[in-house]
């Protein structure tokens, strides 16, 4: 279990790391930050690089910065460091509570916000997150930049619209406003284990009806993405069980979802039923 | 009476929780593992990526070492042995020959000069298979036209065991009622957190090899290689490590193991391999992969008077060796009636092939399936009765000893009853009642369960000899010496990893001795070293290997109490040995025993022949085996819109006689029932149709995390034994036996609103999901 021959580039600067992934990225070179995805599949040597260009050591990649409107994400920050709330908004703390669902400890220190989306796992929780709040996504490559919306990224399962010279060298969420209300959920068979559903919820109340919503779904499709029918339950309503459960049923009957041997359509319709309605719930808390 | 000691003074080491020997050194990273070793050449197995096939040709990369069955000549199968039960010889190529039967079985071996390009190599070995259809499930494997896994099993039955009492048919005829239950146990594997990992030495000035393994069996693993390579036990040595873990899965023979050492002896030279995840996962050994149909007579009063049960155990491609595919089986039939008072029973108890990797014990072996099965059926008869689980239990639980059951078994004093008192007692049952009562209103759904069973452990060899095995285990050797400077040394057959023995023996050595365990050594796991013994499984080392080391320490103190008397000039019945010295009572005159120990060399001129020279003794012990007994309880909170459980508390009453040492009881009882309970919720190997794995990494096959472990409460009773001569009964295995049934009988106590019931091991969350949603359906 350990992966086939590859050759390691480590650039220290952005431009430098461009022109070694243009190289070797047609004879199958990966980027390589946190490498908790991608390393255990090459282990498995279902993933068989034979170039990677790790960009650790690439000065300034670690950095996230607020304009007042937008967060940016840039491409080493690690999963660990939205354990404490990273900017002075219901964003803050919303990356915060989905941060703690994201595998356990060690791989958090590890692991990077950028890297999660670029593997496009449809279990990730940021993937969740990038498409809820319709993120902005920067691809960088020698030819230059390029910006992405969230729902033109995923194309599937652990798979993306980035070209394979490009590198997701950031990430923008736009800030919520100040009076956002946000709720997480999500259903794993044990703690840590890669979400079987999840859901993340926003909103706003004026004069006590739901205005701005947003529900996402995660790990019960190919890739995360809103669900129109689901925000347009809830879309006018006052917060109550009824609402929430409503955009639960539409969410469980909008998707189509994921199966596999000990998952079934079903079933799938059953966890997103009960993580919608949870992440509904929670965001009254 | 307090501790072990009949003296009537001084230090007792017998029942204190003291802390283990062994621990500093694997706490502090100074373990000695089999991956630690180095070597000249490393093994990559290829394996049979399809679960049926002939096997036409392998070829690999040139320049390659490539090892095949074509090369092995006059290798023999390994061809595990039965002398009853109808059972058929299957022998097992140690690589593959003309045909696959299971996805992961060895067919090459890639020996190259590093572990990482050997397995570049592996990748580039072809195999032509032409691929038949598989079997991976025994009730298909049993249908009449099913394809043949192997041509001498015919029907794919490789044993078969049939019992009836004489009774029987008039027990059954006056039932009042009869309660059945279709019980389903999944496939699982152990997972020690070490994988398998073998190291086999050549060394040419002796021509002997070294086979350095993760064995729960050093002899034994000796005994088998030599026999399939046909050269003398003298010239190899088995040397079990510290081992990281076997819970069984360690104690059949490793077919890769008799490769490493034909490769050693070939190119004389030293070859290592270490099993990654994946290869465990697949083929190191599966269990619990059952059908049992059982069905319970009851009188009018909810006593049980006949079971009749059918058992199908899919015992996979191959029978392991020593114990033989009849392990899960026969142990099934044997054990099945449990801890209640019934004395009619039919049985019939089968052992199928088919392609899947091998069935080899897993702690426990069928107990906790035929647990889960029997305790489910309790449950629906008390349903049926509308009487409390608990009340059920107490109407049928034995109460009288020795008892005789419906198989024969004899069952030495044991406090079922007791046990269910006490748990039902600490846990407060109707407290929770109340509590649950409430919980419903709120539309949380909690469940309450109960597990009441027996444990046989510490079986001498007629308990093996009743199952007509070939190689039948049983007793075991300890050799205690204390050497000229005083140390005492206690070398066994036994082959611990992890459970705590090098304490635990040391402490019932210290008392008889009088001197301190920590100036004792406990030596095992080598077979220069230790005497031949069968190892460490089934909950028999601490009685099997405990009684021989206390009949050993019993003759050193002898021994030591007559020259003690020689030279202190006292009557031996006035000498006692206590915190290092031996006194002569009601005087102030006493002599170290390290004096002693030094006067048994060097001074034996003075005993004037009357003693022999030096400090060794010799203890053998094969009792006839004892029953320990439990009650466990299981609180769950079971989330009825996502199917999952959440086992809020654990609480266990049990008796495993005699406690050597509490803390070391109470770790063996923690890590049992934490695998309970991954069997109960979490632990599934599944293939799909085409006979492929989809468990084959710890992403998918899940084991619990101390997330998932509730805090566990115990409570003891000690029932000493009359079968073990230390009093002590066996306890390895109880955990793993008692939880998945008081697990699953809680959550379908949550469920019983819904009108569902779950009889499948794990219970999933998908499958409780299922189950409520087809009476939402309806609904």
């Amino acid at each position: 279990m350990k992966p086939a021959p590859f050759v390691r580039h480590v650039p220290k600067t952005l431009d430098d790391a461009l022109r070694i992934l243009a190289e070797v990225a047609p004879q199958d070179g990966r980027v390589l930050a946190g490498g908790q995805s991608l390393v255990p599949i090459m282990a498995f040597r279902l993933a068989k690089p034979a170039h990677l260009v790790d960009i650790n050591e690439v000065a300034g990649l670690d950095r996230i910065a607020s304009d007042g409107k937008i967060l940016s994400i840039q491409a080493c920050v690690r999963h660990a460091a939205f354990h404490k709330s990273v900017v002075d908004n219901p964003l803050g703390r919303l990356l915060g509570v989905v941060a703690r669902h994201i595998a356990h400890y060690p791989i958090r220190m590890r692991g990077t916000f950028c890297g999660s989306l670029a593997h496009a796992d449809p279990a990730s929780e940021w993937c969740l997150v990038a498409a809820t709040l319709d993120a902005t996504l920067v691809a960088r490559s020698t030819r230059g930049e390029r910006l992405i919306a969230a729902k033109d990224f995923f194309a599937g399962i652990m798979s993306t619209t980035l070209a394979e010279d490009e590198l997701l060298s950031e990430v923008q969420l736009p800030l919520l406003p100040n009076d956002a209300k946000f709720g997480f959920n999500e259903f794993s068979r044990r703690a840590g284990d890669f979400a079987m559903a999840a859901s993340l919820v926003t909103y706003r109340l004026q004069a006590g009806n739901i205005v701005d919503v947003r529900v996402g779904v995660g790990g019960a499709e190919s890739s995360p993405r809103r669900i129109a029918q689901a925000e347009a339950a809830l879309k006018g309503k006052i917060p109550d069980d009824n609402a929430f459960r409503a955009a639960a049923e539409a969410a469980a009957k909008a998707i189509d979802p994921l199966e596999d041997h000990q998952t079934n359509a079903d079933y799938r319709r059953d966890l997103v039923r009960a993580v919608v309605r949870r992440a509904l719930e929670q965001s009254q808390k | 009476m307090s501790g072990h000691g009949t003296r009537g003074s001084g230090t007792t080491w017998v029942g204190r929780a003291i802390r283990r020997l062994e621990d500093p050194a694997l706490i502090t990273g100074q373990g000695r593992f089999t991956a630690d070793l180095a070597a000249d050449h490393w093994v990559r197995f290829v394996r049979s990526p399809v679960a049926a096939g002939k096997l036409t040709k392998i070829s690999g990369p040139k320049g390659a070492t490539l090892i095949t069955a074509a090369d092995l000549k006059g290798v023999k199968k390994i061809t595990p042995m039965l002398r009853k039960f109808n059972y058929k010889p299957v022998g097992q190529p140690v690589l593959a020959e003309s045909k696959v039967c299971f996805t992961g079985e060895p067919v090459a071996a890639v020996v190259a000069s590093s572990q990482q390009d050997a397995e570049d190599i592996a990748e580039q070995v072809e195999l032509s298979i032409e691929e038949t259809k598989p079997l991976t499930d025994a009730r298909a494997a049993l249908e009449v036209n099913a394809p043949q896994v192997h041509p001498e099993a015919p029907g794919n039955v490789i044993l078969e065991g049939k019992v009836k009492t004489q009774q029987f048919d008039v027990a059954w005829a006056g039932a009042e009622k009869i309660v059945k239950i279709e019980a389903r146990s999944r496939r699982q594997n152990a997972t020690p957190m070490e994988s398998r990992a073998g190291h086999a030495s050549y060394d040419a000035s002796s021509g002997r090899v070294t086979l350095t393994c993760t064995t729960q069996m050093p002899h034994l693993t000796r005994t088998a290689i030599c026999d399939v390579l046909g050269f003398p036990e003298s010239d190899l040595r088995v040397i079990a490590p510290d081992v990281g873990g076997g819970f069984g899965q360690k104690m059949s023979l490793a077919s890769e193991y008799v490769v490493l050492v034909w490769l050693a002896r070939k190119f004389k030279s030293s070859v290592a391999w270490t099993e990654d995840r994946r290869e465990n996962l697949i083929a190191g050994f599966h269990s619990r992969d059952q059908y049992i149909t059982l069905e319970g007579a009851f009188d009018k009063n909810a006593g049980l008077t006949a079971l009749k049960a059918d058992i199908i155990s899919n015992v996979g491609a191959y029978s392991c060796f020593p114990t033989t595919c009849g392990v899960e089986p026969l142990m099934a039939m044997a054990e099945l009636p449990g801890p209640y008072d019934v004395q009619q029973y039919q049985c019939l108890s089968r052992g199928v092939m088919t392609n899947t990797c091998t069935m080899a014990p897993y702690r426990g072996v069928s107990r906790p399936v035929i647990t889960f099965t029997l305790e489910r059926l309790m449950d629906k008869a008390a349903r049926a009765f509308a009487i409390d689980p608990v009340d059920i239990r107490r109407r049928n639980l034995i109460e009288r000893f020795p008892y005789k059951s419906a198989m024969g078994l004899e069952y030495d004093d044991a406090t079922y009853k007791e046990t269910l008192e006490m748990a039902v007692k600490a846990v407060d049952v109707p407290a929770f009642r109340k509590r649950q009562k409430e919980a419903r209103a709120k539309g949380r759904h909690l469940g309450i369960g109960f597990a009441t069973f027996s444990e046989r452990t510490g079986y001498g060899s007629p308990a093996f000899a009743a199952r007509g095995m070939e190689i039948t285990p049983g007793w075991e050797t300890v050799i205690v010496s204390v050497d000229p400077s005083g140390f005492v040394e206690a070398r066994i057959g036994s082959s611990p990893h992890g459970q705590g023995l090098r304490t635990t023996l040391a402490q019932i050595i210290a008392d008889e001795i009088g001197v301190a365990p920590d100036i004792i050594k406990v030596v095992h796991g080598d077979t220069d070293r230790a005497p031949y013994g069968w190892g460490t499984f089934a909950s028999r080392s601490l009685v099997i290997s405990g009684g021989a080391t206390l009949i050993a320490a019993r003759k050193v103190r002898a021994k030591l109490i007559k020259i003690a008397s020689h030279l202190l000039e006292a009557a031996p019945d006035d000498i006692v040995l206590d915190e290092g010295v031996a006194k002569v009572t009601g005087t102030d005159r006493s002599i170290p025993i390290a004096r002693l120990a030094r006067e048994a060399y060097t001074q034996t001129h003075r005993f004037k022949g009357e003693i022999e020279p030096g400090l060794t003794e010799t203890g053998y012990y094969d009792p006839p085996g004892t029953f320990s007994n439990a009650c466990h309880v299981a609180i769950v909170d079971v989330d009825v819109e996502t199917g999952h459980v959440r086992v809020e508390k654990f609480l266990v009453a049990e008796d495993a006689g005699r406690i050597i040492n509490p803390m070391i009881a109470d770790g063996q009882v923690h890590g049992g029932i934490a695998q309970g309970i991954g069997n109960a919720l979490l632990e599934e190997i599944i293939y799909d149709e085409n006979g492929g794995i989809i468990t084959a990494t710890l992403a998918d096959y899940l084991p619990p995390t101390a997330h998932e472990i509730p805090p566990i409460e115990l409570h003891h009773i000690e029932t000493p034994s009359p079968n073990s001569i230390t009093k002590a009964k066996g306890l390895g295995e109880g955990g793993t036996i008692g939880a998945p049934a008081a697990v699953i009988n809680a959550i379908n106590d949550a469920l019983s609103p819904f009108g569902v019931e779950i009889d499948e091991m794990p219970a999933t969350p998908q499958r409780i999901r299922a189950a409520l949603r087809n009476v939402e359906k309806v609904a």
